[in-house]
């Protein structure tokens, strides 16, 4: 058996296999199909302090080899997280992440001090595509100095590691890994959706009530690879990969190109086993390769 | 934003352990008729665990062309198999179109939450209408429902006799039909929800049920609820996932005399007339 096991230097991973944030629920939900502790990790749906309830329908719409939402995060906010699922999540021996989402800095550090008193959550998975309703909606991860701003003002105040999630939408992704990581980021995740338009042709309107939506799935895949190798070549913190993983061999693209660990998204609305299957063939291809351990792997990208 | 009212419709359930992933599902006969389509499919798990109004997921092609996969009502089902009853209308059902015996499905399911079958309608008349392709899930709670000893009379309304392609079908069954067609080439010429208002006053049913067009279905309900008579609809989404999971297939429902935003997927996809905003 090929040791699967990877350390981030502030958590450590049975496997570096994660379930994204927006297509695994709060986890709980897929307990009765999934074993769950077989999995390297879960990042819960974002959390903002108070419950939600998310953009007008519709809400998806499909896209060649992808889909793309516009779900709003809809959500029970932190008080119904903490009674109703974090007791019972914390059962489960994988590691618990907690997408936090903000309209304001003052949010996320408001959901961070409710959170860090309660146990079992492993760290935070800060969402910084969220729109900042008092800067105008811009989203922190548009902006180096906005990144900054939020990532320093929550770590200060965070009990837990904290892992910034990227945007894609942007022309330097360097940069802003590189301001999260100096605003203290213990590790960095990307990538998010990609900003995307769905028209109806009959109507001529768009798919989505929302006009925009986030594109995910297959279809990202290359372009997130290409941003994962980019920024793991030049951040010095851990770098989680993910855009469209459904497969062992998606999985291990995003470790050679520099990822610690990665998040299976999109796939789980396809098949709710596809993080067990990542798994699965992630083992069985390091046996037939004879790869020990399978953190040998991580940025071995020849260039 | 939705309104901020509709936050108790903010379940989280566990998903049902009903629902079965099959990934061998076996086609064991197709029908056409021009672009509808009769699939059986050999699922002993799930047929042995559908209920009437519930649907299976189905992923068209293990290559992510399309990507997620597909709802369809269960049309009926015997000890080991079940059956979907679809219109090509694009991408996804055209593939699914050219699918043939012996090819295997990946699907999901049973899931969602049926009609109601009550033993007490037992000697009662009940009343389905279905229009177009939504007649799908009705040939299923008919059979139940007749099993059950009611007197199941069924509007079958189309756009043409051409689309009335379940007919003979039903007709190899102890229920009553009455179809209606909008170029009046078999049966009532106009509105299955027209016919249904003019032959009500004589069926007086014990409760009525429908599936079709969300315009026909509005038109029903409103029948329904000036004749005072219980009725459920079953309602179409695009979905994500169909296991509650991407939240992308809420609707306004009201719920214990609130609105509230809640998933077809998991809350429904049947819903009772009252609970329904058009």
């Amino acid at each position: 058996m090929t040791d699967l096991s990877v350390d981030l230097g502030f958590l450590k991973l049975k496997n570096p296999v994660i379930a994204a944030s927006g297509t695994f629920g709060y986890g709980l939900e897929l307990a009765p199909h999934i074993d769950l502790r077989q999995l390297g990790g879960i990042v819960t749906k974002g959390l903002y302090f108070n419950p939600r309830s998310g953009n007008l329908p519709p809400r998806l719409a499909e896209a060649s080899a992808g889909l793309i939402n516009a779900i709003g995060l809809p959500g029970i906010g932190v008080e119904r997280f903490s009674e109703e699922i974090l007791p019972q999540l914390k059962g489960y021996d994988t590691a618990i992440i907690v997408n936090v989402c903000g309209e304001s800095d003052d949010e996320y550090i408001s959901v961070v001090d409710f959170l860090n008193q309660k146990e079992g959550i492993s760290a935070y998975e800060l969402n910084i595509s969220c729109p900042n309703v008092k800067k105008g909606g811009l989203c922190p991860a548009l902006d180096p100095q906005a990144t900054f701003s939020v990532v320093s003002s929550v770590k200060k105040k965070s009990s837990l590691p904290i892992i910034t999630k990227l945007s894609p939408n942007v022309t330097n992704i360097e940069e802003i890994a590189l301001s999260a990581q100096d605003a203290g980021s213990d590790g960095i995740s990307l990538v998010n959706t990609f900003l995307a338009l769905a028209v109806d042709v009959d109507t001529r309107k768009p798919k989505l009530a929302n006009l925009f939506g986030g594109l995910s799935g297959p279809a990202i895949k290359p372009l997130a690879l290409r941003m994962v190798y980019q920024v793991a070549s030049r951040v010095k913190i851990p770098v989680i990969g993910l855009g469209g993983i459904s497969s062992g061999q998606d999985a291990l693209e995003f470790l050679i190109a520099g990822a610690k660990a990665v998040e299976v998204g999109t796939a789980n609305l396809v098949d709710p086993e596809a993080t067990l299957k990542v798994i699965q063939e992630l083992q069985e291809y390091c046996q037939k390769k004879g790869i020990a351990k399978i953190e040998k792997i991580v940025g071995t990208l020849k260039c | 934003m939705l309104p901020k009212d509709g936050l108790s419709g903010i379940f989280v359930r566990e998903i049902s352990q009903d629902m079965i992933k099959d990934s061998q599902a076996l086609i064991t006969e197709k029908e056409s008729w021009k672009e509808y389509y009769l699939l059986s499919l050999k699922s002993p798990g799930i047929a042995q665990q559908a209920k009437p109004g519930q649907f299976i997921m189905v992923r068209i092609d293990p290559q992510p062309y399309p990507l997620l996969r597909r709802p369809f009502s269960i049309h009926s089902k015997d000890e080991e198999n079940i059956e979907i009853f679809f219109q090509k209308t694009g991408s996804g059902t055209a593939l699914l179109a050219q699918k043939e015996i012996n090819d295997s499905l990946d699907i999901l399911g049973p899931l969602g939450k049926g009609y109601k079958v009550d033993p007490g309608f037992k000697g009662k008349t009940v009343i389905m209408v279905g229009g177009g392709r939504g007649i799908a899930p009705l040939y299923f709670l008919a059979q139940e429902l007749a099993t059950l000893g009611a007197e199941v009379k069924i509007f079958y309304g189309a756009k043409s006799l051409s689309d009335l392609c379940l007919k003979d079908k039903f007709e190899r069954n102890d229920f009553k039909l009455f179809y209606s067609t909008e170029d009046g080439s078999l049966g009532f010429k106009g509105l299955v929800s027209d016919f249904l208002a003019e032959k009500l006053p004589s069926l007086a049913p014990e409760f009525m049920y429908s599936c079709g067009p969300e315009a026909m279905m509005e038109k029903i309900a409103q029948i329904a609820m000036e004749k005072e008579i219980p009725a459920e609809f079953s309602l179409e989404s695009i979905m994500g996932c169909g296991f509650g999971i991407c939240w992308s297939c809420v609707r306004r429902i009201r719920q214990e005399g609130q609105e509230t935003w809640l998933k077809i997927c998991e809350e429904g996809p049947v819903f009772s007339k009252e609970q329904i905003i058009w």
